[in-house]
């Protein structure tokens, strides 16, 4: 399973203080998708505001990108970039 | 790994700048050149109030006066609903975008834009303004950010509810925002230490200091189409906020970037823009709007001011074993300062355990703040560095030694979670140590300082286009501003990728309705991200050159190989065929498939993180405080330099603006939150004749994700020099300076207070 990791204000907001979960997903699509069953409301905050390092490589408006069985997955703010939104 | 390949012909080489020639003889256009039939001249009417509601606005006698073409106020512009989106490294609200561009309700700070007018001249628009009469109620205001936090302070959004508390707020504050980061176990890590130091510091809100004002010429017409000339790091970006603003299509607007005299993040957003646009759409006529600087130092966006602590905790050998901080950063008038980026920077350089870094946004009633080189970065880790400098002298180690201890190497956990990949670090630190800058001797009151610096970097969405002319030259055009140097990079990139010369590619920056959609210049990414649109257009360039000579020799095109700029046969098994030359081909491009082009379009990933060592000597004259930069080296990683003259002019000028900050530059003030100084004159930037010339040393350790080895380099440059110029004046007169500027009457006061 891979190695989940929160920043201490998503934990603090959506997890109980817990920072560090494990969750057999294939890519980030689907590891929010887990989350946000697991802890209602943390989906739509992880794709506003996250991006995504895995294995060290940082993803700044992380979707499709792949996960396996060992990643390390850190949620962590978007510095810049992205394609702004309309609404 | 080393970036170096002996094989690259123009990639580390300087070759002539494609916007030199512009640029000196005066023939660049920049935001304020372009002359429309019947333009008309946009003004803004601003506040003078810090703080106040606006009861109501009457235009009518502006409206009256002959030679005026359309007076708008916020009554004009769409008041959005909040929406937080991308600018630069920064976030921005659509909403309080919208009261920045034009108050409503009420104005935050003096120079807060509430009016603007349109019409046949100067003086007509400037007489307008005057008869447009205002009924302000004037409001407490708010300036320094410990103030704003305070109780009783005054509150600036009665609907701002500070986010990353729980239980949520019952009142509203000034606090817009919380963030925490946290690695490991900081009390226990301070349990370990044998050293434990911490200070609080000031740093100053500082301009970006672009030499051009802002500047924007719109022409709508009545179709409900608009063209937009303005200087602007990214007309992308200015297309979507002023459409959001406007209310508009996003294709009915076609904007053109300028050539831009600087920007350094300041020019990330819009502010004139969306008002040329309105009054053109109201007077049915072109319309010009031009700051002039007042307005800039009133009106756009500095980059935070803050109050900073930190902590460290060190064994006796200089393993750092906990460090600690806590940042409050001023917004300005709208929530949305570098808070996030300045905590995660803070500790970044550093291979620490147990990591605690709280950070506070606050807003104030001053400008919002913009985009600034590495935004929030220099702040943190002026704190950081000046703290290691003290420890580095209470424990006796040579301070570059004590940074090369806890270094943070390739698989190193950054303070702010994640791995690094392949990074230059140590490798800044080595070369600054072997320096002869270092070692050099010093004389009475002369000091020596060095700090390290971090920044990010960031990738994101480009759009390249190579297109191959009828006589083989190559234009390649971009969506990115060039505000570094980029045409040369993407010059250099594209020859390098067709094995031409780089005289023979003309690159170009494209508006909105030429290319497809290409996120800002900013993030340090244009080199990296852009440069990847352009080497894979010009790979697809190559490939059909290759199809073409395979046609014209009616050979397979495996029997093809591109090499120097020439089409050849792969083996004497292809066949015995002269060399076919890119103007070759191209000159025969009608009769084997048509023109011949390249096109990319991509979400660059795997940008490279940098770091910066600096080494700063000064002199500081014990009876006027005033302190001389007597010798200054900035050492960084770039991966790998494309244009090697305009990365070390970028190291060059971010280190200029790092000393500016140390030294000089600061907003003053009134009782009633009136800038005191918005100009030049009172608010000192660096000039050449203040500073030797900046040495620099270009290591490069690539990264593995680009195909030159690129890195970003405009950013880090500025983080290291605060602290270094202080850890120099440290060094020269044993006083540790907590406050910028490290301005002569500050620095006098505090050996006045030593003695």
């Amino acid at each position: 399973m891979a190695r989940i990791i929160l920043t201490s204000g998503l934990s603090n907001q959506f997890t109980s203080g817990q920072t560090e979960l494990e969750i057999d997903a294939v890519d980030v699509r689907g590891l929010i998708l887990l989350l946000d069953e697991s802890f209602p409301g943390i989906g739509d905050e992880l794709k506003r505001e996250m991006a995504v390092a895995i294995d060290g490589q940082i993803y700044q408006e992380p979707f499709l990108e792949k996960i396996s069985t060992n990643s390390e997955v850190y949620f962590l703010p978007r510095i810049g970039g992205g394609k702004n939104i309309l609404t | 790994m080393s970036s170096d390949n002996k094989d690259l012909k123009w990639v580390g080489k300087s070759p002539v700048r494609p916007d030199g020639n512009d640029k000196v003889t005066g023939r660049a256009k920049f935001g304020a050149d372009l002359m429309l039939p019947g333009m008309l001249v946009g003004k803004v009417l601003r506040s003078p109030h810090a703080h106040a509601i606006i009861k109501s606005i009457d235009t009518s006698k502006a409206e009256a006066l002959p030679g005026v073409k359309a007076v708008i106020t916020s009554a004009d512009v769409t008041d959005l609903s909040s929406e937080w989106v991308p600018a630069g490294e920064v976030q921005i609200n659509f909403r309080d975008l919208a009261r920045n561009v034009m108050a409503n309700e009420k104005v935050l700070y003096n120079g807060h834009a509430v009016a603007a007018v349109a019409a046949t001249n100067n003086a007509i628009a400037n007489a307008a303004l005057e008869l447009i009469s205002i009924d302000y109620e004037v409001l407490p205001h708010v300036i320094d950010v410990e103030d704003a936090m305070a109780e009783d302070a005054p509150i600036l959004h009665e609907d701002m509810f500070t986010q990353g508390v729980t239980p949520k707020p019952d009142k509203p504050s000034n606090v817009f925002k919380h963030v925490d980061i946290a690695v490991g176990d900081v009390e226990a890590g301070f349990a370990q230490a044998d050293l434990i130091v911490e200070k609080s510091f000031k740093t100053a809100p500082v301009h970006q200091g672009y030499i051009e004002p802002h500047a924007a010429v719109a022409s709508f017409g009545e179709d409900g189409k608009a063209e937009l000339w303005c200087s602007t790091q990214g007309q992308f970006v200015v297309r979507l906020y002023c459409a959001k603003l406007l209310g508009m299509d996003v294709s009915n607007l076609r904007v053109t970037p300028s050539e831009i005299g600087g920007g350094f993040g300041g020019k990330t957003t819009v502010y004139l823009e969306p008002v040329a646009l309105l009054l053109s759409r109201k007077a049915g006529r072109p319309v010009r709007a031009v700051m002039t600087r007042e307005e800039v130092f009133r009106a756009s966006g500095p980059t935070s001011g803050a109050v900073t602590w930190v902590k460290i905790g060190v064994k006796n050998d200089g393993t750092i074993v906990a460090g600690e901080a806590i940042l409050k950063y001023q917004a300005g008038a709208f929530a949305g300062s570098p808070i996030q980026p300045g905590c995660m920077c803070a500790f970044a350089p550093y291979d620490i355990e147990n990591v605690k870094v709280k950070g506070y946004d606050v807003v104030v009633n001053r400008p919002k703040v913009a985009a600034y080189r590495a935004p929030g970065a220099p702040i943190s880790e002026h704190a950081v560095e000046s703290v290691l400098d003290d420890i580095a002298k209470q424990i006796s180690i040579d301070p570059l030694e004590l940074r090369e201890k806890n270094a943070a190497t390739e698989g190193t956990n950054a303070a702010y979670g994640p791995k690094f990949g392949p990074i230059g670090f140590v490798e800044t630190l080595a070369a600054a140590k072997a320096h002869p800058h270092y070692s050099a001797p010093l004389g009475p009151n002369q000091g020596r300082g060095v700090a390290c610096g971090f920044w990010f970097n960031i990738g994101g969405d480009s759009c390249a286009a190579v297109n191959v002319a009828e006589d083989g030259s190559i234009v390649v055009s971009t969506g990115s501003p060039d505000i570094g140097g980029s045409r040369a990079s993407m010059a250099i990139m594209a020859a390098e990728t067709l094995g031409i010369d780089v005289a023979d590619v003309h690159p170009n920056v494209a508006d909105t309705s030429s290319l497809g959609y290409t996120f800002l210049t900013g993030g340090s990414r244009v080199t990296f991200a852009t440069g990847m649109a352009v080497i894979e257009a010009a790979k697809q360039v190559v490939e059909t050159l290759r199809e073409r000579a395979a046609k014209i020799w009616d050979i397979s095109v495996d029997a093809v190989i591109w090499e120097d700029g020439y089409a050849k046969p792969a083996g004497t098994n292809a066949g015995d065929f002269e060399p076919l030359s890119l103007g070759e081909i191209a000159s025969t491009a009608g009769k084997t498939g048509g023109p011949i082009s390249g096109n990319a379009a991509l979400n660059a990933q795997g940008a490279g993180p940098a770091f910066g060592t600096h080494i700063c000597d000064v002199e500081v004259d014990p009876e006027t405080g005033r302190v001389t930069v007597l010798r200054y080296t900035a050492v960084q990683d770039c991966g790998k330099a494309i244009h090697k003259g305009y990365v070390e002019g970028q190291i060059q000028g971010g280190a200029v603006q790092g000393i500016g900050w140390a030294l000089n530059e600061e907003y003053i003030y009134d009782d009633k939150g009136r800038l005191d100084n918005a100009g030049f004159l009172d608010y000192r930037i660096p000039v050449a004749s203040d500073l030797p010339m900046i040495d620099t040393v270009v290591v490069e350790v690539a990264n593995p994700n680009h195909p030159y080895g690129v890195r970003g380099v405009g950013e880090v440059p500025i983080v290291p020099p605060m602290a270094t110029v202080a850890n120099a004046i440290e060094s020269a007169t044993g006083i540790r300076m907590t406050e910028l500027p490290m301005s002569p009457p500050k620095v006098l006061a505090a050996i006045d207070g030593a003695k």
